[in-house]
């Protein structure tokens, strides 16, 4: 019976390190988590994402650093003593136990009598309580993810931690999931911590996204944010899919910046400039692009010369690969509404942008 | 099946029919193992347990009477060896449970790279005949062996004192022989938890103590239930611990039959003996599962 300690606030993690024996998992990672957000942790497999919320679930000590909930010092707090939850990827459900008895398992150890009626009601919001009397062997794959979320809410955690809650589920499912998963986060208010590695999800819940590699945060904002103005390649890559055209910036005004890439000159907001020197990487999603015949009048950006060299389609739009003088083939997605003019493999084209759809990068960056 | 419905209707069922015949073929080497290793010699003993001295009164020579009363007499003569049995096999399934557990749990979640080794361990005392073993112990614990002397000497023990020819050795020797059976057991149950549950357990408030209390050890009574079964099983039938460190004191049902089918040559008393154990054995097995309740166990 280990009542944890009424803890509120934001959870703050300073200068947190985890090494293991050959390698750092976690690199000097600083973060704030606004209480009452939805926070993901988005990055591929190995970056170190998942020790992190394990390190905050207390399941793992960090080799250095702070880890607070509000004014509350948690960093070598035992798992049983912290108000933070988890929902386990593999779901975690005891076999032995009835679904309810599994929903009621951290009341219990509470030491909460009577815990029929907050049991009842969270069986309620994710829409189970006819399986209360089941074993979880006997469920689905989505009826377990729901039941482990209920077993983690029903204990009104100030955190819980869903570490790649979705991962196990076939594409359907998992869409309806994410909604539901960020219906019952506004509908508790509770903060939650997601991490995953698939971007779509990321962004279809969270308020704040961080996209973390080799251990650190590469760069933390808001899903839009992300991605409209990647600060880094891995980021622009990881997030969707980006062309990048090397280019040198000729001037800057109050407000744009002038670039030269590969011969064509180009304009773009200064807000849009990430690198440092006069070398950028020009980054533009292929959405962004639109195509015309040659002699088209247009507007924006423009890059002319280009070749079709292939075309898809993939239902809501066409994709196009468009060869430039330069060599270098650029992804171009076009909406399938009748907007873009009728091409074949082989056409010449020409392309263009809004300017404020333009990023630049660091030009030596990978 | 049913996308097989719509194609071809009588396709599916052919190779049923083949898989069927394939399973009796399969299980027909037990079943014969079965019927003349096990069926053929219980009915033989079946037969004999109701038979009756023949007129004759020659040695060895019995008839046909069918006189159920053995079954009575055999047990009302041995009544003592009975209790005995299962006093001294459920002390020492107690023992080895309270040894086997923490040492499969240990095993199975504290050993790392030593886990194969003790393995080994614990598996490596069948590379010699347990007669040979409890030979050993009656050496061991014996009144000139080291653990006497030992005792004697820093007077924990009276001068006169024994170790073997007690209760305690018998209940030791069992005890001994019979921990790799319940070891096992527990430590492959043990060993098939999910680490992630007892994690999750911590994460839903249980401190080490609960977690084994409500997770751990609800989920290794699978393992509880067949090693307490395997070892008290075979140690209530057992003779050989009693007859070599124990006096016809500590003699249990085993030492009974054993005696009653070569030395008395009272072969219809040692069935009705056999009978009786088995039946009785039965009976607490069944209890005890029933208890315990394992088919709800996953």
């Amino acid at each position: 019976m280990s009542e944890p300690k009424k803890v509120q606030g934001d959870l703050v993690l300073s200068h947190v390190r985890k090494s293991f024996a050959d390698f750092t998992a976690v690199d000097d990672l600083s973060l704030t988590i606004p209480k009452g957000s939805f926070f993901a942790l988005l990055g591929p497999s190995g970056c170190g994402k998942t020790t992190t919320l394990r390190m905050i679930a207390g399941l793992e000590e960090p080799t250095s650093g702070k880890i607070s909930i509000g004014d509350t010092d948690i960093t070598y707090t035992k798992p049983y003593h912290r108000p933070v939850n988890t929902v386990f990827q593999s779901y975690a459900l005891f076999p032995h136990l009835t679904i309810f008895e599994n929903v009621a398992f951290g009341l219990r150890r509470r030491g909460i009598k009577d815990v029929d009626e907050a049991v009842e009601k969270v069986l309620g919001l994710v829409e189970l309580s006819h399986l209360k009397n089941r074993k979880p062997g006997q469920l689905s794959g989505g009826q377990q993810q729901r039941i482990a979320l209920a077993r983690a809410v029903v204990n009104r955690p100030a955190l819980l931690l869903l570490d790649e809650p979705l991962g196990a589920l076939d594409l359907k499912l998992r869409r309806q999931m994410q909604i539901e998963l960020k219906w019952i986060q506004t509908k508790v208010g509770i903060t939650f911590v997601h991490v995953t590695h698939d971007q779509e999800e990321a962004m279809t819940m969270a308020d704040t996204v961080a996209v973390m590699n080799n251990g650190k945060i590469e760069q933390l904002g808001s899903p839009a944010d992300l991605y409209e103005n990647p600060k880094t390649v891995f980021v622009a890559n990881f997030l969707g899919q980006s062309n990048f055209i090397d280019g040198v910036v000729e001037s800057s005004d109050g407000s744009n910046v002038v670039a030269n890439i590969q011969g064509t000159r180009i304009t773009f907001p200064k807000s849009r400039n990430n690198a440092s020197g006069s070398a950028i990487k020009v980054g533009i999603r292929p959405e962004k692009f639109r195509l015309h015949d040659p002699g088209d009048s247009t507007h924006g950006n423009v890059l002319i010369g280009g070749k079709i060299t292939d075309i898809s389609f993939t239902g809501v739009s066409t994709q196009y690969l468009v060869e430039m003088p330069w060599k270098q083939e650029l992804v171009v997605f076009e909406q399938n509404d009748g907007g873009a003019p009728d091409l074949v493999k082989g056409d010449p084209v020409t392309l263009s942008w809004e300017p404020q759809f333009t990023f630049a990068l660091d030009g030596a960056s990978k | 099946m049913a996308i097989a419905h719509v194609g071809a209707s009588d396709a599916p069922k052919a190779p049923e029919k083949k898989s069927k015949k394939f399973a009796y073929l399969l299980l027909a080497p037990g079943l014969l193992w079965l019927l003349i290793f096990f069926a053929f010699p219980l009915i033989n003993l079946a037969e004999t347990s109701t038979k009756t001295p023949a007129p004759s009164f020659e040695t060895g020579e019995f008839v046909q009477t069918f006189r159920f009363m053995n079954f009575l007499d055999a047990f009302v003569d041995n009544q003592e060896q009975f209790y005995r049995s299962f006093i001294y096999a459920l002390l020492a399934t107690l023992l080895a449970l309270a040894i086997a557990y923490p040492l499969a749990y240990a095993m199975a979640f504290r050993a790392g790279a030593w886990k194969n080794f003790l393995l080994i361990m614990v598996i490596a005392p069948f590379f010699t005949s347990f007669l040979l073993r409890t030979l050993a112990w009656k050496q061991i614990l014996g009144a000139e062996g080291p653990v006497v002397s030992t005792l004697q000497f820093i007077g924990l023990m009276a001068p006169d004192g024994t170790i073997t020819a007690t209760a305690f050795s018998v209940i030791m020797g069992l005890t001994y022989n019979f921990l790799p059976f319940m070891t096992l057991p527990i430590y492959a149950s043990l060993d098939r938890i999910d680490y992630r549950l007892l994690e999750a357990s911590g994460d839903l408030y249980s401190n080490g103590a609960t977690t084994f209390r409500k997770v751990t050890l609800p989920l290794s009574m699978p393992g509880v239930v067949a090693g307490t079964l395997l070892t008290f099983i075979p140690a209530s039938g057992d003779y050989i611990n009693a007859q070599l460190l124990g006096n016809p004191d500590n003699y249990m049902i085993g030492n009974v039959i054993n005696s009653r089918f070569f030395r008395v040559v009272d072969y219809p008393t040692a069935a009705s003996l056999s009978f009786l154990l088995m039946a009785s054995i039965l009976v607490v097995v069944l209890i005890y599962i029933r208890r315990a309740g394992t088919d709800e166990l996953v």
